[in-house]
């Protein structure tokens, strides 16, 4: 398996990613609802969030748990994913803009490489948690033929 | 409330295939850019068939049916009562342009919290690439909440 190579070693306690992502558009959750194929009208239609009680329309849970798939993809590779949980929090209103981050838990060795435990946040402006997740990882450190 | 004989609940399968073009367009929206994801070569070049699907595109697929809540309505659950409280990827193998995946969804489990105010569903969903191979499971817990008056279940 082509895992990344990684050439640092990681200890616990690091803050391995921090990902800030632009407004939330309804432009995006439009394009959101097309893309992951969550047609549920209360995060694109205003009047239909309106009946339900709501002042406006609200991000799909699965967005943010997106962008925390960014940070993971982007700090360890695709391939070294092996297990990606989140608890739904909070709601991303409109124009939230979300900070992601990822930090180490526990280290432990693996094959040629390293097993990390990580804990993932997604905090909104107002300093709420929106997803609170985990993930783990592992990591090759040698040089590979990829 | 939900009913807890339907614990154990398995759903039919539904199959469906993945796309280049809708897996560029999931890319695109979420902003991700890692090269077996975007760049075919790439993918081509690290071993895959074709390009890769993000780590929760998986979810998608489950929705990507005529009737993508059909498991919630088996069980008599009233959708506009349901929230999302997790979701959990577990990756054995990666998902690409062309596989054809087989979604299976059991349910776990089911019980109630705050005097049943509210209900939670477990759901496990096993996709199934057309090797045969589970490429990735997922297990997702539903918050069902219960008709008060006075209460807003969403904040």
């Amino acid at each position: 398996m082509n895992a990344t190579v990684h050439s640092r070693r990681y200890a616990a306690g690091d803050r391995v990613a921090l990902l800030q992502i632009a407004p939330i558009s309804r432009a995006t959750l439009a394009l959101f609802a097309g893309a992951s194929n969550d047609h549920n009208p209360m995060h694109i239609d205003l009047d239909v969030a309106r009946a339900a009680g709501m002042d406006d329309v609200f991000a799909q849970g699965m967005l943010p748990m997106a962008y925390l798939g960014r940070v993971l993809t982007n700090a360890f590779g695709l391939r070294s994913l092996r297990e990606f949980g989140v608890r739904f929090a909070a709601i991303t209103h409109v124009r939230d803009r979300l900070e992601c981050t990822a930090e180490v838990l526990s280290v432990a060795d693996h094959a040629a490489g390293q097993r990390l435990d990580l804990k993932l946040t997604v905090i909104n402006p107002r300093g709420e948690a929106v997803l609170i997740g985990d993930a783990v990882v592992e990591i090759e450190l040698q040089q590979v033929n990829t | 409330m939900v009913d807890i004989s339907q614990i154990g609940y398995r759903h039919p399968p539904h199959s469906v295939d993945v796309e280049r073009g809708k897996l560029l367009f999931f890319a695109r929206t979420i902003g991700e850019t890692h090269p077996m994801c975007v760049d075919e070569e790439a993918a081509r070049a690290a071993g895959l068939p074709g390009l890769a699907a993000p780590p929760t595109y998986a979810f998608s697929l489950e929705l990507d049916q005529p009737k993508p809540f059909a498991v919630l309505e088996a069980l008599g659950v009233r959708l506009d009562r349901i929230l999302h409280g997790t979701q959990r990827f577990i990756y054995h193998a990666p998902i690409c342009a062309g596989d054809r995946i087989t979604l299976q969804t059991v349910v776990e489990d089911i019980y109630e919290k705050k005097g049943g105010a509210m209900g939670f569903i477990v759901m496990r969903t096993t996709a199934t690439n057309q090797h045969g191979e589970i490429a990735v499971e997922m297990t997702k817990t539903v918050v069902v909440r219960q008709s008060r008056s006075g209460q807003r279940g969403v904040k």
